[in-house]
């Protein structure tokens, strides 16, 4: 007697996929996904050069200063100590490739999760229509789409962004979307019955009033995009993910640990950072607005005019 | 605005049937699933006028507000603002519509927290597209109007309700709009800054003289603040009229149950009692004076010149004790007098001197009297008695007191 269904019929789904990405979609298609790489090559080794040419003393004076201005004087002492530390501990070009690869990929997780997040908040066919396909971007294991990423990209740091953003966008479209649906219904109407058009109304009132929210989704995609350094040097991406790997091959100990703690400063100070953006985005009591504009206003000036932290 | 419905649920046009059938509205809603929350509603506003809708929660005046700069798409009907069908209008027209002829005061104020209080009053301004300069100098008047262009660069979580509501105002005013709309934009305040609010408000439509459609749910507020009121229960107005007109005559006992309560001295004005007066020119002789005091039935008779102003008041006692003489040495100089578009609680101390009250129009002329009685039968009056039967009482007591 059988025990189950499968010692009668096996689906062969697992040959059909195969079947589908080996002989469809990646000589059909190929060239498409090379080319979507191209925009994240050019930020990404545009950013990565950036980096690697500033010299360290930049780091040292200007990383506490932002640190100080976005969420005071603790985490500035932070800031200056990570920095110090990480060029210590002889890692600081690994951390710069690693901090190109996550800003890269954070910011194309801004560039698509926002306006997917806006439209997610205006139609609901949409969000119902975008919510399987998030909570299996959040669910699949990463390993599971790697194969299909190198097949279809190659192997390297570019399709380790790649893998990076398919992991860390859902939060920020999730986030884009709520926040903007938790805009009080009469603070819309007020916008409408001005006149205002679905333009206006978002850019005056919806994406204000949500920022907090956005900034949290920020704070997230962001978190995510570090955890998956790691994962990403399988596939070829360097940084502290691939000494990590090395570290991880050789069964050497200290090596991997270096990786690890590189990535564990640069993810709190970069979570204290934003969370404090995220926090300062709302209007303050005294109606001094916490912007981006106003950080870097800021700078220039000082803050309350003690410079201890520079 | 015509006949108009807005239903809520799946199934709207048998929902107006069956409104137009007259059916209830729970029955509707059992066999449809639908609400008709304005149903068949028809109403005027004049220019200049503030219309009060007056009805508790769920009756249909929030939607029915909504309605006018279609927040809410009305179901069925039309709206006319200027000849023109607001319902019929594209989005492009609408929005024309809701940024230069109407703007809007909310419950809950509405204001926008991540603006300060002067970038709220441009808001209407800057969506139209008028530029930073002009926009600053109109908020800045609609500011003054409120009383707080001290407050311009707060953000407006740091004032108090009323200050925020008086900004709601203020941003309304900003776009001088043809019509304002406001929704309960009182009831969210405590029950002492509502009364200076209602004043505010009475105070700048004195000089404004806008068009003001407001809802309320205090029948007090809406006796105060509306030239016209309408009543509104389950989707339909239930009466539109004065004031006076609701306290003094209610369509029926849903109406008359919000008017019970009603301080009819405040809502009541001398005119309504005001009628032609009996007088006597200085040169008549006290017997045609005493004569005419009796085939009026009153106590006293006013003494007017020839251009119609009032020299003084004649006393029946006085007539009927003194022998003939000149009128003018019976004739006393002080009066009761009154115009005609004062509340009969300012006028209960001239009341106590139990004789007749002098109306006088704006030039000091004698208009008409009223009788004290009158006055205090009309606060009594309660609702079963109507109009000309509390005339014979208020008669009847007068001839029983000059017996």
């Amino acid at each position: 007697m059988a025990d189950s269904i499968s010692d009668f019929y096996t689906l062969p789904l697992d040959d059909w996929i195969e079947v589908v990405v080996k002989e469809w979609l990646v000589p059909n298609f190929r060239p498409v996904f090379q080319a979507l790489q191209w925009p994240i090559d050019q930020v990404l080794s545009g950013l990565e050069g950036f980096l690697l040419w500033l010299p360290f003393p930049v780091f040292v004076v200007v990383v506490p200063l932002i640190a100080w201005r976005a969420a005071g004087t603790g985490v500035a002492i932070f800031a200056l100590s990570a920095v110090l530390f990480l060029d210590l501990l002889g890692i600081w070009r690994e951390t710069m490739v690693t901090l190109s690869m996550i800003i890269t990929a954070v910011a194309f997780c801004v560039i698509v999760g926002v306006p997917l997040g806006i439209l997610a908040a205006r139609s609901d066919r949409f969000a119902g229509l975008i919510r399987p396909v998030l909570d299996i971007m959040q669910t699949i294991p990463p390993f599971v789409y790697l194969v299909p990423i190198v097949m279809l990209f190659g192997v390297g740091i570019v399709p380790g962004v790649i893998a990076t953003i398919i992991f860390a966008l859902p939060p920020i479209i999730r986030l884009t979307n709520l926040g903007i649906r938790q805009v009080q219904g009469e603070l819309v109407e007020a916008g409408l019955a001005f006149g205002a058009t679905r333009r206006q109304l978002l850019f005056e009132i919806q994406i204000p009033l949500a920022l907090r929210t956005i900034m949290a989704g920020l704070n997230q995609t962001l978190m995510l995009s570090l955890s998956m350094v790691v994962i990403a040097a399988l596939i070829g991406a360097g940084g502290l993910g691939l000494t990590v790997f090395t570290g991880l091959g050789r069964l050497d100990i200290g090596r991997a640990s270096l990786g690890g703690i590189g990535i564990v400063l640069l993810a709190i100070l970069l979570d204290r950072v934003t969370q404090a953006l995220g926090e300062g985005a709302q209007v303050t009591a005294t109606g001094e607005k916490r912007t981006f504009k106003g950080l870097f206003k800021g700078l220039g000036k000082g803050r309350q005019g003690g410079n201890d932290s520079s | 605005m015509e006949h108009l419905y807005k239903v809520f649920g799946p199934d709207p046009e048998e929902t107006i049937r069956r409104v137009e059938a007259g059916q209830e509205k729970d029955r509707i809603y059992a066999d449809t699933h639908s609400v008709a929350a304005v149903a068949d509603v028809s109403f005027t506003v004049e220019q200049g006028e503030i219309f009060v809708v007056m009805g508790l929660s769920g009756s249909g005046k929030s939607t029915l507000i909504r309605c006018i700069n279609r927040l809410i798409e009305p179901t069925r009907g039309r709206i006319l603002l200027d000849g023109e069908d607001v319902v019929a209008m594209d989005a492009d027209a609408l929005r024309e519509l809701r940024a230069h002829k109407l703007s809007m005061v909310f419950q809950h104020f509405a204001l926008f927290p991540h603006k300060t209080v002067g970038e709220n009053v441009e808001f209407g301004l800057k969506v139209r597209g008028v530029p930073s300069g002009e926009r600053r100098d109109k908020a800045h008047r609609a500011l003054e109007q409120v009383g707080l262009e001290a407050y311009a660069d707060v953000p407006p979580a740091t004032l108090s309700g009323g200050m925020q509501q008086r900004v709601g105002l203020a941003r309304g005013l900003a776009v001088d709009p043809d019509i304002m709309l406001m929704d309960e934009p009182f009831s969210a305040l405590d029950p002492l800054i509502r009364r200076d609010m209602q004043d505010e408000l009475l105070a700048l439509q004195e000089q404004l003289h806008m068009t003001i459609l407001f809802i309320t749910h205090d029948l007090h507020e809406a006796l105060r603040i509306g030239d016209r009121i309408a009543i509104m229960k389950d989707g339909r107005f239930v009466q539109t009229g004065t004031p006076e007109e609701i306290v003094a005559d209610p369509a029926d006992d849903y109406v008359a149950a919000f008017t019970r309560d009603v301080d009819r001295g405040r809502v009541f004005r001398m005119g309504r009692l005001s009628h032609e007066a009996p007088t006597v020119t200085p040169d008549d002789d006290s017997a045609t004076a005493r004569r005419r005091c009796d085939e009026h039935r009153v106590a006293g008779l006013h003494v007017v010149d020839a251009d119609g102003y009032p020299l003084g008041i004649l006393v029946r006692a006085d007539l009927v004790s003194a022998e003939d003489g000149a009128l003018r040495e019976l004739m006393r100089p002080d009066y009761p007098a009154a115009r005609a578009d004062q509340e009969l609680i300012e006028l209960y101390g001239a009341c106590a001197q139990g004789l007749p009250i002098a109306v006088l129009d704006e030039a000091g002329r004698l208009q008409g009297t009223v009788d004290p009685l009158r006055v205090f039968a009309l606060l009594a009056g309660d609702q079963g008695e109507d109009e000309t039967s509390r005339r014979a009482t208020a008669a009847a007591s007068l001839a029983a007191r000059e017996e």
